[in-house]
């Protein structure tokens, strides 16, 4: 059996509570519901899932999807050695195994024919069928299913079944207000207050050009990455050019407004 | 006339007042008695920049030129201008001088003499704009390239025709050289000589700048950042830095030198200048791009619409109102600086910095002076006044801001106070100084102003009002696209305006009343349709990772294993499915023949070209969504290159339903087939879409043809290009004609890629099974 101990969160992790997120989901846990968490990439939905875990003492097992992924990714499979074949189990049957929160991140990453696995384990009947070892497995009494969803993608290709949909508690994840997500930018990198705040306001600039040339706008993970930079010396200007503006577009126009942005908040010095 | 009579002697005996001017008219040799009358005044601007050695070439050239024999006008142009010439290019004639003489004689030589006043003529107003040897002679080298490629070649005769373009060129190489770079002007030039090189009349219109196309090259090679650069940045602009958005629209700055219009904004949109040259800083003042500058004229009006209010105006006089302008266009600044403390740098790299005592209260009216002087000191706090009254404005005004944003009338307050205070008597003279005081980042503030009785003023702005294009739709700028000019094999540039619109919206009852009607077809297309939906799962086999364990080959891997042979280690598959991966625009022609009723048999109805085609498009329609293909259909008319128009009556993200059934009813046809352009336009959409493959699906009823183009061949070369640009960005297009007559055309235009429907009257079966056909 699987040593659920190294599953476990051992040290709170910072996060920064928004609303009335945790006691609703700590309800959804006593009964056992399934959670989906959704909201833009880098807002703090993963960060959110580590804390509740560690709240609640329980072990985690956190799942990247992508595309390339199969349903033997999540549930085992058998390998070669050199006796013959030998199962193994996936992550998805580790957890319900030993009782840890699955965390399937950026679930519609994985192609739809892979999530259908999840359903047996979503309703009443909290169970794993492993077709391929001909073995079914009751989920342990503390195991519960989280995914995280990405609206944003809703191309028509990268959605959720509706089937799927259908069978999750959900809660609306978003940036955090101005002030609020600069307070998580400081705390989380030791930037002082006005920095952070800039950096902040950069952010939103981009954030105003969703569905105009930019699919998502800069999230808190890639604040969080400049107030590092920032705080290793690098020149606040560099750092959002780096961690902010770069990564998120290669259109030439948005890219020159938005380092426009970055000169504009941050008081260009000519040089 | 007793007092025109001179006496007729040679004017080479004229006396000169000064023995040398007299030695050197001497040189001169000169018989024309106008330039004796001049020669003194020459020679004194001359003698006092030109050392010995330099005069002598001037003489010597001068004296070439008298003897040109053409008369005395070349020689007064050059006698006159060449100081002036020499000058700008800092004073140095040494280079410039066989250069310029080198033309001349180039000029003398084919039949171009009579060209050799007007450069004269105008190459020292050129030379200022220029600014220096190697600029002129780069400009000397772009005419003589112009003069060679004009002259004479007319039926092969050589060099006995002079070139039409030459003279009209030099008359407009000041303004040219205005605009222009040196590469800017060698473009424009090339783009006259390739086009007309072999027509005398359109080729003087063009170098004369009394063409259109003239005009748009011009405008195309401008220094500067053209609004059209930057468009899209400017939207992006106002989005992401201010949450706002609004329609920009540029206004022409090149042939309005007299009355240099001011950005303002109005209902109907932000009006900006189609160009802004870069302003370069010196000293301590940065440089700041001309796109920056847009977006601070920008910035600057989103500043009055956030935080401005229109104040009443009649009691207040003019000098009172031009008060309230400066001061609250600084408040607005000042906001503008605290949201984005970067744009201090830009407006005050923009605004002017007067001196002190720049302007003289006794003799002039220094309102404006002191005013800008003010609004300076109110952004820059590195100003440098001492004006006690001066200092002591600028502290209450911060005062003023220092709690929040103040308002327009708490502002307004202020600059009465300040008026009263700062009064002076000279205010009223007529003589105004203006240098440094134009702030060109700042709107007219027609805006701030309302008026409570009918005045004067309320007309004026109502009178301007009707001036605007009423015609143009609302919502959207034109996209300009080029157009393909055959004969000269080039490109037209921003030839032609696109204007898109969403097409209006009738019943869509009416659309499911036309598909009831075609019920029986739309059964049998739907059996042709299943066979070619997507098909089921695809197994891919020998996979490293795999969703399955693919038992054959992982059972011949283990036995190879087991016999001590390395394993194929490829032993799973995984699935895929076989999906359609087309995405399709269905283009149609809605000119004024589809209005025409079918004619020949099949026909009991008498039905119209354009009843027909929305039966046929609805029925498309319902097949490619029945197959779950990304489609969008569009329409498009035209009104001469300046009005195309592109209706979109289905996106490629709306659904097939009653908003779009809806459109689809309201169709309607008029004015004439530009296709070129909505090809362009349509396929641009096309090339933005992922897809394995993109087509687009044109139906027509004619040819290309415009009521601005005689010549039938242009339009319909221009398609053929508009055709081959798309394949080059991966757009198939295929044309369905309902033309009997296409097949004098079709083919030049689309190649292979189309069909001539003859019997219109089967166009709603044939239309989707061509589009099956295409996509089997
Ligand atoms: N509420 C929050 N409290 C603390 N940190 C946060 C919060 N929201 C976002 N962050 C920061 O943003 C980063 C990205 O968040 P993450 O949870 O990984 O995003 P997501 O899972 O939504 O893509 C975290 O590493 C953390 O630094
Ligand atoms: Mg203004």
């Amino acid at each position: 059996m699987t040593d659920k101990t190294q599953y476990l969160v051992r040290q709170e992790p910072y996060y920064q509570v928004q609303g009335r997120e945790v006691v609703l989901y700590e309800a959804a846990y006593r009964a056992r519901l399934p959670v989906m968490v959704k909201g833009p990439t880098g807002c703090g939905k993963s960060r959110f899932i580590e804390y509740m875990a560690w709240k609640l003492g329980k072990p985690l097992i956190t799942v990247a999807c992508n595309e390339d992924m199969t349903a033997s990714d999540l549930v085992g499979r058998y390998l070669l050695d050199a006796d013959g074949t030998r199962w193994l189990d996936g992550p998805l049957t580790t957890a319900a195994r030993i009782g840890a929160i699955c965390y399937l991140d950026e679930i519609v990453e994985a192609r739809q024919d892979t999530t259908v696995v999840i359903h047996p384990l979503t309703d009443h009947r909290r169970t794993l069928p492993l077709d391929k070892k001909g073995e079914l497995i009751e989920a342990h009494a503390d195991f519960q299913l989280v995914i995280s969803y990405n609206p944003g993608y809703q191309s028509l290709m990268k959605d959720l079944k509706q089937s799927t949909k259908q069978r999750f508690t959900a809660f609306d994840f978003d940036y955090p207000a101005a002030a609020l997500e600069a307070q998580i930018v400081a705390r989380e990198t030791g930037v002082d207050a006005a920095i952070a705040a800039q950096l902040v306001k950069v952010a939103q600039a981009a954030r105003n050009l969703k569905g105009h040339g930019l699919d998502e706008g800069i999230s808190t993970r890639l604040i969080v990455y400049a107030a590092t930079l920032i705080g290793h010396g690098v020149a606040p200007r560099d750092a959002c050019r780096m961690a902010m503006v770069r990564p998120i577009t290669d259109d030439a126009d948005i890219r020159a407004t938005l380092d426009h942005a970055i000169d504009a908040t941050f008081d260009a010095n000519p040089a | 006339m007793p007092t025109g009579i001179r006496p007729v002697t040679d004017a080479r005996q004229r006396q000169m007042a000064h023995p040398q001017v007299q030695a050197w008219w001497q040189a001169l040799d000169c018989g024309f008695a106008p330039v004796a009358d001049v020669f003194e005044e020459c020679l004194d601007e001359a003698l006092s920049s030109f050392s010995k050695a330099q005069m002598e070439a001037y003489i010597e050239a001068a004296r070439f030129i008298g003897k040109l024999g053409r008369g005395p006008e070349p020689l007064l142009a050059f006698l006159e201008e060449w100081p002036a010439v020499a000058a700008a290019a800092s004073g140095d004639q040494e280079p410039l001088l066989p250069q310029v003489m080198g033309a001349i004689r180039a000029m003398q030589k084919s039949p171009n003499s009579t060209a050799i006043t007007p450069f004269l003529q105008t190459l020292a107003a050129v030379a200022r704009r220029l600014q220096s040897a190697e600029q002129i002679e780069l400009y000397i080298d772009i005419a003589l390239n112009l003069m060679a490629r004009t002259s004479g070649s007319i039926h092969g005769h050589h060099d006995t025709f002079p070139s039409p373009g030459l003279p009209a060129f030099f008359e407009q190489a000041p303004r040219l050289v205005g605009l222009l770079s040196t590469a800017g002007l060698r473009n424009w030039t090339e783009f006259g000589v390739r086009n007309y090189a072999s027509h005398p009349q359109r080729q003087v219109e063009y170098f004369s700048l009394k063409s259109a196309d003239s005009h748009a090259v011009l405008q195309r090679e401008r220094r500067g950042t053209l609004f059209a650069d930057v468009e899209r940045s400017l939207d992006l602009y106002l989005r992401a830095l201010w949450r706002d958005s609004d329609l920009i629209v540029p206004y022409s700055t090149a042939f309005d030198e007299l009355r240099k219009p001011v950005p303002y904004y109005d209902k109907l949109g932000m009006r900006v200048p189609d160009v802004f040259d870069d302003v370069a800083g010196t000293g301590s003042i940065s440089n700041v791009s001309g796109l920056d500058r847009y977006r601070a004229v920008l910035a600057h009006m989103i500043g009055h619409r956030r935080w401005s209010t229109a104040q009443i105006a009649d009691n207040w006089s003019p000098f009172q109102r031009m008060a309230v302008e400066f001061f609250e266009d600084c408040r607005v600044d000042t906001l503008l600086i605290r949201e984005y403390p970067g744009l201090r740098r830009i407006f005050l790299a923009l605004h002017p910095h007067p001196r002190q005592d720049a302007c003289d209260p006794e003799t002039t009216s220094c309102l404006r002076h002191r005013l800008a002087m003010l609004s300076r000191a109110l952004l820059d706090p590195g100003h440098g006044y001492t004006d006690a009254v001066l200092l002591d404005f600028v502290r209450r005004f911060h005062e003023h801001l220092s709690a929040g944003e103040s308002g327009t009338a708490d502002i307004a307050a202020l600059a009465l106070a300040y008026v009263t205070r700062t009064r002076r008597p000279s205010d009223q003279l007529a003589n105004i100084h203006f240098d440094d005081t134009v702030i060109d980042y700042r709107d007219d503030n027609r805006h701030l102003w309302k008026f409570i009785e009918e005045g004067d003023e309320e007309q004026a702005f109502d009178a301007e009002r009707k001036l605007e294009p009423s015609e143009e739709p609302r919502g959207l700028p034109p996209r300009r696209y080029p157009e393909w000019d055959d004969a000269s094999q080039t490109y037209r540039p921003d030839w032609v305006s696109v204007y898109e619109a969403l097409h209006a919206s009738g019943t869509a009852a009416d659309i499911d009343r036309l598909l009831q009607k075609h019920a029986a077809l739309a059964k049998h297309l739907k059996r042709l349709l299943d066979l070619l939906k997507p098909q089921d799962k695809v197994r891919i086999r020998y996979q490293e990772e795999g969703s399955d364990l693919d038992l054959d080959v992982a059972i011949n891997s283990l036995i190879d294993f087991r016999s001590g042979v390395a394993p194929d280690p490829r032993i799973n598959m995984s699935h895929r499915t076989d999906g359609r991966d087309i995405c399709v625009l269905l283009l149609l022609d809605l000119s004024e023949s589809l209005n025409e009723k079918v004619a020949g048999t099949g026909n009991v109805d008498g039905q119209t070209v354009l009843e027909l085609s929305q039966e046929a498009v609805s029925l498309l329609a319902w097949a490619i969504d029945c197959l779950g293909d990304p489609f969008a259909i569009a329409g498009f008319h035209s009104n001469t290159r300046h009005e195309v128009r592109y209706q979109h009556i289905k996106g490629f993200s709306e659904r097939w339903d009653d908003t779009v059934k809806a459109r689809l009813a309201a169709m309607r046809a008029g004015w004439s087939t530009r296709m070129g352009a909505a090809l362009r336009h349509a396929g641009h959409y096309l090339a933005a879409r992922r897809a394995d493959k993109k087509i687009l699906l044109l139906l027509t009823d004619g040819e290309p043809a415009d009521v601005d183009v005689t010549e039938p061949n242009h339009l319909r070369a221009d398609a053929r290009k508009a055709v081959e640009e798309l394949s080059a960005q991966g757009v198939d297009t295929f044309c369905l004609s309902l033309d009997p007559k296409a097949d004098e055309y079709v083919r030049g235009i689309f190649g292979k890629r189309h069909l001539v429907l003859d019997r219109v009257a089967q166009l709603p079966e044939k239309l989707p099974l061509l589009y099956m056909a295409l996509t089997r």
